[in-house]
């Protein structure tokens, strides 16, 4: 009886794909640069337990036990004072524009006032955005207080009970106050599938016409590279806008995402962010030879926009490395603006930090496609 | 024909990697001629015409399209010249109009609406210009190609084998479209492997390897090879046909049904061997035209000889 197949000619086909594939050179250092690369970007990126969050201090007193408290927050990893002793307005709109996840307050006697054992309040005011990024900080933020308190003044307070809070610490969870993580996904979901869907689409848009000989005749016609490429590229950015609408609207009905700020000021930051990532797609389909190169270098940009944003895990909770990787992806800079204007109500100066980077993006991946496109067919 | 020079290049020369595709291809073109180029497989026929339209850059030489510099001036040339790839190159997952829509809005046709529908008629598309080009038979995407690429009204066409894989009603109102269009002023330049298409131009180009080693009318062509023709009929062809192979004085053998046509070069030596063969074995023999496919075979024997014993004094 015949078999159904021929182990000979599998092998053949297998040997005839490997060889392709050893050609394909680019094809061969994704599959083997894939999983190195990213294993080891998120291996260390990946924490759920952030901790040096970026925190400022208002310090209304300078006696031993605040700053035995304030050692004993930073001695605890979750809190960095990087951001130094600030004023209050200074330390708000830090706190406003995502450069501080903390804000600590020590009021005015604060010492006399736990001397004398009258429970004196320390007020700890934390951004919320993402419920994830504070929630263990804040949750072992008592026992830090406890111990630092105890250990600075024990012989002073000899009339306090062992385990006794002698310290009211007050906690202010801002902009997402019951720490709903929808707020904080559906907006951020919004850049990821904007991302991923405009990116994809223009990166096949030269390599399509490539495969399938339609190049040839598109350049012996007279459209000239920019034409082409604006052509491409508009197309996608119309798209984009029917999927902020889709979102937009679900955010509303289905999640009861707040919009606090101007959905003016969105809509325009979103134009920016959805051209970045159509150029940015064109400019990979300048650079692919063919659509199955196109999609793994759309992949090769897609994990750690997802990653190292600040969608999956909190921005300032991965190492400096991971975040210098982090902010030249725009989607860092698109989350942070729809969360500055949706969950913070952030105007158009709150957001302008983060819009002039996505132009330099912008800018940056045009010109690499406008010098790649290829003129001829050599 | 007025004279006017369309397409004039000098020293044209196309590298890739190390093997010369196109080794300096002298070509003119004059206007309203239709000029065919032909060749073997492989022989630099699509990299010439390429080059001529701007989509290759040359390694060397120069040349003037329309009187615009084939380096520089492309985008210029682009505008005059409507291109014919060898293989379909329009949009499959368009339909015709859509097709043709997009090539009058590259062009800035206006109105753009007028010249499709004419265009559509004029070779008969009408009735098929909502079907995909993606499901249309061989034939009718060719049709649909030339359509987009006349539609501008280029001065100058360049055809890739416009005709591969065309059936020959389909050719024939192919070729008189094509004449008709000359007529009206327009030059054209095509590749064909048919040596009856290549009958029906006004002067044909031969490459080789690369380099042109035959050019002028099919007339001067035939001539120009000093190959003369003798066809043998009757008796058994296909011993004859072994037996002829081994004259002295004989080129070629080739059966057409039950003829042959025996080719050599010297004419003398060439009818008293072939006589001395059929002796006796019932066939006629009579002196004949030589056909210009037997010249294209002698050219393409002898210039493989050339590079093959050129190579081998090289190593
Ligand atoms: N992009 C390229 N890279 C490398 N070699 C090429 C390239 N394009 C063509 N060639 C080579 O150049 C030679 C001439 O090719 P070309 O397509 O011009 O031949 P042609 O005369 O049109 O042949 P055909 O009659 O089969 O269409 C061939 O040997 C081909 O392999
Ligand atoms: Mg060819």
């Amino acid at each position: 009886m015949n078999c159904l197949f021929s182990w000979s000619r599998i092998g053949a086909v297998m040997a005839k794909e490997f060889i392709q594939m050893r050609r394909d050179r680019l094809t061969f250092a994704m599959i083997i640069g894939i999983p190195i690369v990213q294993l080891t970007l998120f291996g260390y990126a990946i924490n759920t337990d952030p901790k040096q969050l970026p925190t400022a201090a208002i310090v209304a007193d300078h006696g031993p036990i605040s700053r035995a408290i304030l050692a004993g927050l930073e001695i605890s990893d979750y809190f960095d004072f990087g951001a130094g002793t600030r004023t209050e307005a200074e330390a708000r709109s830090m706190l406003a524009r995502g450069e501080v996840s903390y804000v600590v307050t020590i009021p005015v006697n604060f010492e006399r006032k736990l001397v004398r054992g009258e429970k004196p309040q320390i007020l700890i005011e934390a951004d919320a955005t993402d419920p994830a990024a504070t929630s263990n900080a804040l949750g072992s933020i008592n026992e830090i207080v406890r111990r630092a308190v105890a250990n600075e003044a024990g012989g002073t307070l000899a009339e306090l009970e062992p385990g006794g809070m002698p310290v009211d610490v007050v906690l202010h969870r801002l902009y997402n106050p019951e720490g709903i993580t929808a707020y904080n996904i559906v907006p951020g979901l919004l850049g990821v599938i904007l991302t991923m869907t405009t990116i994809l689409m223009t990166a096949l848009a030269l390599t399509r016409e490539v495969e399938r000989g339609t190049i040839e005749n598109l350049m012996a016609m007279p459209a000239r590279p920019f034409e082409i490429m604006v052509g491409k590229i508009v197309p996608y950015i119309g798209f984009g806008f029917v999927q902020v609408g889709i979102i937009l609207i679900a955010a509303n009905i289905l999640f009861s995402v707040p919009m606090e700020g101007s959905l003016t000021v969105l809509l325009t930051a979103t134009v920016l962010f959805i051209a970045a990532n159509v150029t940015l797609g064109y400019t990979i389909s300048t650079l692919a030879r063919s659509q199955m190169q196109a999609m793994q270098m759309t992949f090769f940009f897609f994990l750690p926009s997802i990653l190292l944003s600040g969608f999956m895990f909190p921005f300032r909770g991965m190492p400096g490395w991971a975040q210098v990787i982090g902010e030249a992806i725009p989607l860092t800079h698109f989350l942070r603006i729809v969360r500055g204007v949706m969950l913070k109500g952030g105007g158009f100066a709150d957001v302008a930090p983060n819009v002039w980077p996505l132009m330099v993006f912008w800018l940056a991946v045009g010109t690499i496609a406008m010098l790649r496109y290829r003129r001829t067919l050599d | 024909m007025s004279g006017e020079i369309i397409v004039d290049i000098k020293g044209l020369t196309k590298r890739f990697g190390d093997k010369t595709v196109v080794d300096n291809v002298d070509l003119t073109v004059n206007r309203g001629e239709i000029v065919g180029f032909l060749g073997p497989n492989g022989s630099g026929k699509t990299t010439t015409i390429r080059m001529i339209c701007g989509l290759l850059r040359p390694d060397a030489g120069n040349g003037t399209c329309l009187g615009y510099d084939i380096r520089t001036e492309s985008e210029k040339i682009k505008l005059e010249v409507g291109y014919m790839t060898q293989r379909f190159s329009f949009y499959e997952d368009l339909t015709i109009r859509e097709n043709l829509d997009f090539v009058a809005r590259l062009y800035a046709l206006k109105p753009r609406a007028k010249f499709v529908d004419s265009t559509l008629n004029r070779l008969g598309l009408s009735n098929r210009q909502h079907q995909l080009a993606g499901t249309l038979s061989g034939g009718w995407k060719q049709r649909m190609a030339l359509a987009a690429c006349v539609m501008h009204e280029p001065q100058l066409l360049l055809l890739d084998e416009p005709t591969a894989g065309v059936d020959p009603k389909a050719r024939r109102e192919f070729w008189d479209e094509i004449h008709e269009l000359t007529s009206e002023g327009l030059t054209v330049l095509v590749s064909t492997h048919y040596m009856d298409e290549a009958e029906r131009c006004h002067r044909i180009v031969y490459i080789a390897y690369g380099k042109i080693i035959a050019r002028g009318t099919v007339a001067e062509v035939i001539a120009a090879s000093g190959l003369h023709t003798i066809v043998v009929r009757g008796g058994d062809t296909a011993a004859l046909a072994r037996k002829m192979k081994t004259l002295d004085g004989v080129e070629q053998v080739a059966p057409f049904g039950n003829d042959l046509h025996v080719v050599g070069l010297d004419p003398v030596l060439l009818e008293k061997e072939v006589r001395g063969a059929i002796a006796g074995s019932g066939a006629t023999a009579a002196e004949d035209a030589t056909s210009l496919e037997d010249v294209f075979i002698r050219l393409m024997t002898s210039s493989e000889d050339n590079f093959t014993s050129a190579g081998g004094r090289a190593s």
